[in-house]
């Protein structure tokens, strides 16, 4: 029962077919292609046997290991700790609990790489503060803890990834059939079995699709590692990628290098997420019902206050040190100094908004990209999506499969992606520029909004257009009168959901920034790089206060809008 | 004119085949209802007519226009047809007010503003919803919002309405109501009105000619409702025009006997030479008594329903269910119970070869 689309009406169906065609092929699939054509095709032959001994380089080969390494340990981690707070907060009578809920949902806004720039301040083996502070006061010899470690990386990802299982987990439990847990219990199951045998079992599917999105992100992952692991020599493949690209200036070899690497990654990714529908489409049994129950809460009783405790120290370690850290380092003189009163003032602050170009440049420069991506993402998507959901034309298979693509290519497959298409292979030369930037935040958030455009254009039922149609309008005053007013929320939460994340981006700016094209987080990144530590974190204090702000906003946009 | 006229439709979806030379014509200025069951293909044919679909073969003309022959390769778009279309979930905008919802066929056709002015709240008195042309469509009930989808759907005065279901989803005391006012609403515009249905009281009451389609999407009979109800041409249609008993009788020399006993059947006799005969009857077509001419039977179930008082009654192996008013139960002395004999007789009578009624007996 869908489809209004007509073989008559000048071909407007064919032409918006046509177009989303375009955009998809322009901007995801050729980049993609051109990775594969450079990886596999050498001196106009297929070969398989470089692509091999490539992987077998040993710089290579370790990117790899290191990169499952920590979305490995990474996964896991944030598994255990997203599970044990969603159900911390769902399913037991700890107290404050929307506050706590509200809290471990906060690293979702944070960007890694700042986390990780606040986390090398406090425990870098030599001047971290932490390390100091142990090796001061308590006569340590060493260091307490070294961030610039597999585990460091691991507990920074961990920190900022594990709300992705724990927002999954916390909607399935719930929504989940309490009825369910209850019969067991009439069965005569004591609660520990019930946990163990029914409540776990049920949920299984919302963890593991959880620890699988955060396997892919950390997989791709680029900030943290970074920051922290560059140090000593730990690479995973979107690092090594960029220092390949950085270092060689383009080199052939180098280039081929990434695009073997971009390779594996496609691939993983693509693995990733098919088993991921795997799981969620089998693990649909009817366990979540439609209305919303109370579901059974456990009695914490002399755990309680300590699991409270717990709680609290963790966000308190975990979100509110970190943060406080950048903005006390971002007030500093010099990087060094104790925080005393004569040594913190907001000097750094005025510097970088009103005086020093690189950063003034910066914030230009994401400000202006962020809405440039938001705004062309978000049209570009609800005319895909609209093409998808709602149209019936031939040809729609393709545009369906080139839908998918955007999902599985990570920020810094994009990069390089964009590299091989627009630096004049088509005659186009857009490297060095700004425009080469918000080609690839186009591609690299058009996943985004073809989400939010399907989901808002599915609420639209089909015979609200028919009924226009049926009055007299044309297909494009069906598009302008009926279909556009209703999906404007879905649009609106498409150009928020680009626009602040563009803020922050560092993976892709990293790959593509010139001189003058710096990001906010391509500007942190090198200048901490430079060793202009307080003028970094005074630049991450400001994108953070930029975030927030925009999150908050929303948030209280979209509720006042629902009610 | 304001015609309607299918020749020869055919329309499949992949392998199912929908329709394969559909023929049927609606007449100016009648309440033509379209009946079938659900998943007959009977919401297609709206759509087919609507030209939110397209046939694959045959022609559609609306009026003195063909609007649809793929082998002229004419196919007009749905909004250059002039039609009226009520859906069944309303399709009222959610983001506009009640009057811009009824204004937008007329802001289409650029109507100036103190006329479309005049045109609305003259469409919202016709559906009774004066005073609420403010509103928006959230703010209203089921019923509501249905008037509105109904005044837009007449707003721009088409000559011919298509109504798909436009009272499933209301409850049965509105839809009682509402199906006398779209009557009322159809008289008084003098248009032409498509109405699809499984409901086939809504389809008695407000038709002048219904026609009859069965689940492979054919037409079974086409007539006014009091000839579908009391002059059904098989047993489908028999069938699906309300509670059917259905009583085997077999014919043994000039003699006709029901079920298995060796009862003869006191009523006049099937035309034809088949050996196997049913009898179709509704049971407000049975008269049930303690004595008297007619067939012996024993009530197997006596269930009381406050007005009638309804027996499901065995003959010799062949089962019939009746129904008798409760006040005439009482006072004729005809409360049976379960298990005591009784005697049935018919007002009226149709006969179905068995063969043709093997599927309809089944169901």
């Amino acid at each position: 029962m869908n489809g209004i689309v007509q073989k008559s009406g000048f071909g407007a169906a064919q032409i918006i077919l046509g177009l989303s065609i375009a955009i998809l092929v322009v901007m995801v699939a050729v980049p993609v292609l051109l990775i594969f054509f450079n990886a596999f095709w050498v001196h106009g032959e297929f070969n398989i046997r470089d692509v091999i001994a490539t992987i077998r380089e040993p710089d290579t080969y370790q990117a790899l290991v290191n990169s499952l390494i920590i979305a490995s340990g990474t996964t896991f981690g944030s598994t255990v700790v997203g599970t044990f707070f969603a159900w911390l907060v769902t399913r037991t009578d700890l107290p404050y609990k929307p506050f706590m809920k509200s809290m471990f949902l906060v690293p979702f806004m944070l960007p890694s790489f700042i986390g990780a720039l606040a986390w090398k301040m406090l425990l870098s083996p030599r001047a971290g503060f932490i390390n100091r502070f142990f090796m001061t006061n308590f006569g340590f010899d060493g260091p307490l803890f070294n961030i610039y470690s597999y585990a460091g990386i691991i507990m920074v990802e961990i920190m900022y990834l594990f709300p992705f299982v724990f927002i999954q987990v916390c909607g399935a439990l719930e929504r989940m059939d309490p009825t369910l847990e209850e019969s067991a219990r009439i069965s005569g199951a004591g609660l520990f079995t019930i946990t163990r045998k029914i409540t776990i079992p049920l949920v299984m599917p919302s963890i593991l699709s959880g620890a699988l999105l955060i396997m892919l992100y950390s997989m791709a992952h680029f900030g943290t590692v970074a920051v922290l692991g560059i140090e000593n020599g730990i690479f995973n493949i979107p690092t090594l990628i960029y220092q390949r690209i950085h270092q060689s200036a383009g080199s052939f070899d180098s280039i081929r290098t990434g695009t073997v690497l971009a390779t594996v990654l496609v691939v993983t990714a693509a693995f990733i997420i098919w088993l991921q529908g795997k799981i969620l489409s089998k693990g649909r049994y009817q366990i979540i019902a439609g209305k919303s129950f109370r579901p059974m809460e456990l009695k914490l009783r002399a755990l309680r206050t300590p699991l409270l405790v717990l709680c609290i120290a963790y966000i308190a370690f975990t979100i509110v040190l970190p943060t406080v850290v950048i903005f006390l380092v971002g007030g500093l003189k010099t990087y060094g100094l104790p925080f005393t009163w004569e040594n913190l003032s907001l000097d750094n602050y005025k510097f970088i908004l009103f005086d020093y170009k690189v950063t003034k440049d910066a914030i230009r420069n994401s400000l202006a990209l962020g809405l440039g991506a938001a705004f062309i993402t978000m049209f570009a998507g609800v005319m895909i999506s609209y093409v998808i959901v709602k149209m019936k034309v031939r040809g729609k298979g393709i545009l369906e499969f080139l839908g998918m693509l955007p999902f599985s290519v990570p920020g810094s497959v994009i990069a390089l992606g964009v590299i091989l298409a627009w630096s004049g292979k088509f005659n186009i030369n857009l490297y060095n520029t700004v425009w080469i930037i918000l080609v690839a935040y186009i591609a690299r958030y058009m996943a985004f909004s073809l989400k939010a455009n399907s989901a808002a254009l599915e609420q639209v039922h089909d015979s609200l257009m028919e009924a226009a149609r049926a009055c007299g309008a044309t297909m494009w005053q069906t598009l302008r009168d009926i279909v556009l007013p209703l999906v404007r929320p879905g649009m609106l939460a498409a150009f928020f959901l680009i626009f602040l994340p563009s803020l922050r981006e560092l993976t892709v700016s990293i790959m593509l920034y010139a001189p003058t094209t710096r990001t906010i987080g391509v500007a942190i990144y090198t200048l901490n790089e430079d060793g202009e530590t307080v003028v970094s974190a005074a630049l991450a204090g400001i994108a953070l206060i930029l975030i927030i702000t925009g999150q908050t906003l929303i948030n209280h946009f979209t509720k006042t809008k629902r009610v | 004119m304001a015609t309607i006229q299918i020749e020869g439709v055919a329309k499949s979806y992949g392998a199912h085949q929908v329709h394969k030379a559909l023929t049927l014509s609606v007449r100016h200025g009648e309440c033509f209802t379209l009946l079938g069951p659900s998943g007959c293909g009977k919401t297609v044919l709206l759509r087919l007519i609507a030209g939110f679909e397209t046939p694959d073969a045959g022609s559609i003309r609306i009026g003195e226009d063909c609007v649809s022959d793929p082998a002229a390769g004419i196919n007009i778009s749905p909004d250059s047809r002039g039609l009226g279309v009520v859906f069944q979930d309303y399709a009222v905008w959610p983001h506009m007010t009640v009057f811009d919802n009824v204004a937008y066929p007329l802001k289409l056709a650029k109507m100036p503003k103190p006329a479309l002015r005049d045109r609305v709240m003259e469409t919202i008195g016709l559906v009774g919803m004066t005073g609420l042309e403010k509103r928006m469509p959230s703010e209203l009930s089921g019923g509501q919002q249905q008037r509105v989808a109904l005044a837009r759907a007449l707003s721009a005065k088409p000559s011919i309405m298509l109504l798909d279901e436009p009272l499933t989803n209301l409850d049965a005391n509105l839809r009682e109501e509402m199906r006398f006012e779209i009557k009322e609403l159809q008289r008084k515009l003098d248009i032409t009105v498509l109405y699809v249905t499984h409901d086939q009281e809504v389809a008695l009451a407000i038709s002048d000619r219904v026609a009859i389609m069965d689940d492979a999407g054919q037409l079974r009979q086409t007539g006014s409702p009091w000839e579908i109800f009391e002059r059904p041409v098989d047993g489908f249609v028999f069938n699906f025009m309300g509670i059917a008993n259905f009583m085997p009788v077999r014919r043994v020399g000039e003699t006709y006997l029901v079920g298995k006993g060796e009862q003869p059947v006191p009523w006049e006799k099937p035309q034809g030479d088949a050996p196997e005969w049913v009898a179709g009857f509704r049971p407000s077509d049975v008269r049930i008594s303690r004595t008297g001419a007619g067939l012996r039977g024993v009530v197997k179930r006596a269930s009381f329903l406050g007005a009638v008082v309804d027996y499901l009654v065995e003959v010799d192996g062949a089962w019939l269910r009746t129904s008798i008013e409760t006040f005439e139960a009482i006072s004729g002395a005809m409360m049976f119970t379960q298990g005591e004999s009784c005697v049935i007789s018919f007002n009226h009578l149709l006969w179905f070869d068995a063969r043709t009624l093997a599927e309809v007996v089944k169901a």
